[in-house]
């Protein structure tokens, strides 16, 4: 593997790190930051999917005159903006879930909240 | 104009109707406006249907033709989808007097018909486009309705069951998101039509395989195929009971919808089963899955919780359906699909009736309901029955498929796990019946259920014999749908 | 009337006999007529057929495709015919000593009992009728559900506990057996129609043969074939007519209808002999038969003494079936309506002695045939026609399977029948004897005095006691019309 895969790498690491967050943290907050991490790893991953080495955004400039413009594929780019939209709601909702948890519960780790429902049923 | 546009219709109208329940207050209007909905959104699949069973109707989003615009797809196999999520939304939305039922403050009734036709929007979704990217996008939408739909549930595990299942779901959800930018990355398309004639050029790029891998492993999660399933009994169990009929009924079967679209239509037959051998992975899964879930099952104390256990044996004969890959086995898993979605729809409305007069879904406190709710006890009976698989109902058509199926494969042994599972169904279901009717009541005194909560439960429990006679509209177009998919790759 | 109506109405009388009873069951005087009135249309349809069969035809009735290729439908043949004429027509009597008895023992639920019972006549023409297998199967499993309820009756503990027994055995067999066998006959032969000279000649062979066969003999588990009897003892927890009719005729004939079918018209009892793949039936239906019959000598409980006796005599037939000459499989269809009459008697007997005088078991019957005249005659005509003497009906039946195994050179299976004959007598000839022969012995400070049952019962006892007689007699015109299912001629 060469390093002009770096991206490929970077993301990976990412997505890993992310997930790994998610499963080992007990903190429901930290859960989501993992969880955020997760997807940027894949957001990271179409956005440099996109990128044309030495391409400019994809805006056709008044005094091209025909000429070629290397630009950079917009569609990638262009999915994301709908993906960082999926994530920003996902987060929101989490997080507000966890506000709603924290209410009930009066705390926001998972090892407590097992507990309290475990003494529930007795 | 409303003829052509149809399924562009279907998916718009509950999505700009969601948004204005918000600012409607009023109790009955939202529920009104809902209902409303849902029916049209039923009349549009009917109609649908009726056409595309036969020739796949194409229609391009907005005018722009694809691979530039989105294109929509209806053919056997979304329409018996669209079929399926409108038609268990039209039943399960008139259940019964929504606030009461669902413990949902009074004032927040027009919020949660709101999430639910989101929900319901974003599953129809899934099973109409024909972008790779679009199905994430309706994936992501749908999911994110039910997790707040889950957490309208009354207990407070409701929420730590929307929350795993959230972060459950996101991980599933961006699996598949990584899976379709490989794909997007492997064709330089997102349209599946056209990616279907460009994957096998590079079928034998690795990339292609870890593609494959993360779009089933991110479907198979929200899936909730063994052992994936862990989000699975809990969400089920805590969410309002109507929610759970709804998502039971739906839910996973979209999700069912994109692993059977991803290994058919995009990567094709003879790569995931001829060469990959998926089957000697979904196989023992599947097997697993319908033991398991269904010795789980057995043992559960709670009408809900068994259901949902239930559940991951009955996704189990699903996965095992289309690893089989052949007519009579897709058919099976398609169908299976079909006839669960309304003997589980069904049985969840029972158990919601049954919360919503006794206060509690365990099995223990209803001794003698056959006494007290002698029409909802009798519609566990033979929603039970559907399950089992008795001939008649319409669990017994799917059996039949698999098995021939099974057999056609030269899997006896298999064949012979299907009966032999579906076997463990009739000990959870009966030793419930035996509860119901052969304990005495503490207090005899009559509590059937009210009218607009029987009418919608006894409609689903009567279609499980229906579509045990009478299977043009559900074993038919199965096997349409097996015959397009089989024929494509 | 024309014969589609017949079949329609034969299946439909029963239906609209349990909606009426469900109708008027706040009046149980009403609801009884309405039983009786459903049971008697019920058999003059089925007689309607009768000369329609008899003279060669088979009149068919479809209803519709629930899958490509397979439909419900109907079409009566002379076993189906045989089986609809005995169950239908005990129906009636059954239907009789029914009121007696539900009455004279004070039962619960008795809209119920009727309700179901009438459910499980007409799944059981249904299965007698069927022109296929898949219809067969439907009518199968709808007769064990409307059963069970008649099985756990009482709902104590003990109706329960046999409850379970009864539905694990008979949907855990038919679901892994005989459902297995029909999707795996429907994959290879591509239809289950019942066809004279069966459908499976060339299209499967030696093992493969003898695996399906083996999956649909254990497969079907009302025929109550060793390891899978255990439901038929635990069935006797059911009030007495529901012993009687159902557990001593129309279940269990179902049952061994389905063999007899499947060996006639899947098999084709000539490929069947020519694979040879039906010896290892012939041992386990022997087994069955031989211990059975044991079993039925250490049983002092009578009911359960009648049922190891149903089990054993329910052997005789799918030995019978599993012998496969034409002489064994008319034998053995003619012993389904010789059983029934002879072992319903005995049942009918059973519930008087019940009803009448409190008694459960063989040993306190010292001397009751002369309270009870009419009851234990009966129960003796009964016992000689199962034992297979002349001039009962049993002994036609009888003759014809020795025949049958002769003909096909299996000396030690024509034996065997004659032994287990010697055994019958050894369990039923006993109670007799006590009735009739030995002192009652004085009665304790609590034994009540009593006489015979209430007439309801006694009467149809007194019937089907005297049936078996005129069995004897008439076996000419049923032998005539149970030859062209082997293929010979009328």
């Amino acid at each position: 593997m060469s390093l002009d895969q770096w991206h490929h790498i970077g993301s990976i690491a990412l997505l890993c790190t992310g997930l790994y967050i998610v499963i080992s943290r007990d903190n429901l907050v930290k859960k989501m930051m993992g969880l955020n991490i997760f997807q940027v790893a894949v957001i990271f991953f179409y956005v440099t999917m996109g990128k044309v080495t030495g391409g400019t955004a994809p805006i056709i400039p008044a005094d091209a005159h025909g000429h070629e413009v290397l630009y950079s594929n917009p569609i990638p780019h262009v999915l994301m903006l709908t993906a960082i939209v999926v994530g920003v709601a996902t987060t929101a909702l989490g997080l507000s879930l966890i506000v709603r948890i924290q209410e009930a519960y009066g705390t926001a780790e998972e090892d407590e909240i097992v507990r309290l429902d475990l003494e529930e049923i007795g | 104009m409303i003829q052509s546009n149809m399924p562009a219709l279907i998916i718009v109208t509950p999505m700009l109707v969601a948004p204005i329940l918000v600012f409607v207050r009023h109790r009955i209007v939202a529920r009104v406006l809902a209902i409303a909905t849902a029916w049209w959104c039923f009349y549009l699949a009917v109609s649908m249907a009726g056409v595309a069973q036969d020739t796949p109707i194409a229609y391009d989003m907005g005018g722009w033709e694809a691979p530039l615009g989105i294109a929509y797809t209806v053919d056997a196999f979304s329409s018996l989808l669209l079929l399926i999520v409108s038609g268990i939304a039209s039943v399960v939305l008139p259940f019964g007097p929504g606030s009461a039922l669902l413990a949902i403050p009074e004032g927040k009734n027009n919020l949660f018909y709101a999430s639910f036709l989101m929900c319901m929007a974003g599953l129809m979704g899934i099973a109409i486009t024909g972008d790779l990217f679009n199905v994430f996008v309706f994936l992501e939408i749908s999911s994110l309705a039910s997790y707040t739909l889950i957490a309208m549930g009354k207990s407070r595990r409701a929420l730590m069951a929307a929350f795993s299942y959230l972060v459950m779901g996101t991980i599933g959800g961006t699996f598949t998101l990584l899976g379709i930018g490989m794909v997007y990355q492997l064709t330089g398309t997102l349209n599946m039509a056209d990616i279907a004639q460009r994957l096998p050029d590079v079928i034998d790029s690795p990339a292609t395989r870890v593609a494959l891998a993360l779009i089933v492993v991110g479907g198979s999660i929200k899936l909730a195929v063994f052992p994936l399933h862990q989000w699975l009994p809990n969400a089920y169990t805590y969410a309002p009971s109507a929610v759970s009929a709804f998502l039971a009924a739906t839910g996973t079967k979209v999700s069912y919808y994109v692993i059977v679209r991803g290994i058919f239509t995009l990567f094709g037959v003879s790569f995931v089963f001829g060469t990959l051998h998926l089957e000697r992975l979904l196989v023992p899964l599947a097997l697993l899955a319908m033991f398991v879930g269904s010795t789980a099952a057995i043992f559960q104390t709670d009408l809900k919780r068994l259901l949902a256990y239930s559940s991951i044996a009955q996704i189990g004969y699903m996965v095992l359906g289309l690893a089989m890959a052949n007519q009579a086995g897709l058919t099976g898993g398609i169908v299976h699909l079909a006839n669960h979605a309304v003997i589980k729809g069904g049985l969840f409305l029972v158990v919601a009736c049954i919360t919503y007069r006794m206060h509690t879904s365990k099995i223990d406190e209803l001794g003698g309901l056959a006494q007290r709710m002698p029409l909802t006890a009798a519609a566990w009976l033979v929603g039970g029955l559907g399950m089992i698989g008795v001939p008649t109902t319409a669990g017994f058509i799917s059996k039949w498929y698999l098995v021939m199926g099974a057999i056609d494969r030269g899997w006896y042994g298999i064949a012979f796990a299907i009966l032999l599972s579906s076997l463990l169904a009739v000990v959870y279901v009966w030793r419930v019946v035996e509860v119901f009717y052969f304990r005495e009541a503490s207090d005899k005194s009559n509590l059937e259920a009210p009218a607009d909560m029987l009418v919608p439960t006894w409609f689903l429990i009567a279609m499980t014999i229906v579509f045990g006679l009478y299977t043009p509209w559900s074993a038919g177009l199965a096997s349409k749908a097996a015959a397009l998919l089989l024929a494509a790759s | 009337m024309t014969p589609e109506m017949a079949i329609k109405l034969s299946l439909a009388l029963p239906l609209f006999g349990a909606a009426g009873v469900i109708a008027t069951g706040k009046w149980p005087n009403v609801r009884e007529a309405v039983t009786m009135i459903a049971a008697f249309l019920t058999f003059g349809t089925v007689c309607t057929l009768y000369p329609v069969v008899a003279a060669g035809g088979r009149p068919e009735l479809y209803i519709g495709e629930v899958l490509p290729g397979l439909a419900i439908a109907f079409k009566v043949e002379p076993l189906g015919m045989l089986f609809a004429l005995v169950a239908s027509g005990l129906w009636i009597l059954t239907s009789i000593y029914a009121v007696g008895y539900m009455r004279g023992h004070h039962e619960k639920n008795q809209t119920r009992f009727f309700t179901c019972f009438a459910l499980a006549i007409s799944a059981a023409l249904g299965i007698a009728f069927s022109a296929n297998l898949f219809a067969l199967f439907i009518f199968y499993e709808i007769l064990t559900f409307s059963t069970f309820p008649l099985v756990t009756h009482h709902g104590d503990a003990k109706a329960i506990r046999s409850g379970r027994i009864y539905l694990g055995v008979l949907v855990g067999t038919s679901v892994a057996g005989l459902l297995f066998a029909i999707i795996w006959t429907y994959a290879i032969a591509g239809t289950l129609d019942f066809t004279p000279g069966g459908i499976l000649a060339g299209k499967a062979s030696g093992n493969g043969v003898a695996l399906l066969l083996a999956l649909f003999a254990f497969g079907t588990g009302k025929a109550a074939l060793m390891p899978f009897h255990k439901w038929l003892p635990n069935a006797m927890v059911a009030p007495t007519p529901v012993s009687a009719l159902l557990h001593a005729v129309a279940v269990v004939k179902a049952g061994v209808f389905t063999i007899m079918k499947v060996v006639v018209y899947i098999f084709g009892i000539e490929y069947l002999t020519d694979q040879g793949a039906s010896q290892w039936l012939m041992w386990v239906a022997t087994y069955t038969l031989v211990v059975s019959s044991v079993i039925a000598l250490t049983k002092d409980n009578l009911k359960a003494r009648l049922a190891y006796s149903t089990i054993s005599q329910l052997a005789y037939i799918v030995l019978a079936a599993a012998i496969a000459t034409p002489a064994a499989v008319v034998g053995g269809s003619m012993h389904i309506a010789m059983h029934a009459m002879g072992k319903i008697t005995l049942f009918f007997c059973a519930g008087s002695i019940m009803v009448g005088a409190h008694k459960t078991n063989v040993s306190q019957l010292d001397g009751i045939g002369h309270r009870m005249p009419f009851t234990m005659g009966a129960f003796t005509l009964g016992s000689l026609s199962i034992i297979g003497l002349p001039p009962m009906g049993g002994a036609w039946s009888k003759w014809h399977m020795v025949l049958g195994a002769a003909d096909a050179d299996q000396m030690f299976f024509a034996g065997v029948y004659m032994l287990s004959s010697l055994l019958s007598i050894a369990y039923l000839m006993p109670i007799v004897g006590r009735a009739f022969f030995i002192a009652e012995k004085l009665p304790e400070a609590d034994d009540h005095d009593h006489g015979e049952a209430p007439l309801l019962c006694v009467i149809p006892s007194v019937l089907t006691g005297l049936g078996t007689i005129v069995l004897f007699f008439i076996a000419e015109p049923l032998y005539q019309l149970l030859l062209p299912i082997v293929g010979v001629a009328q």
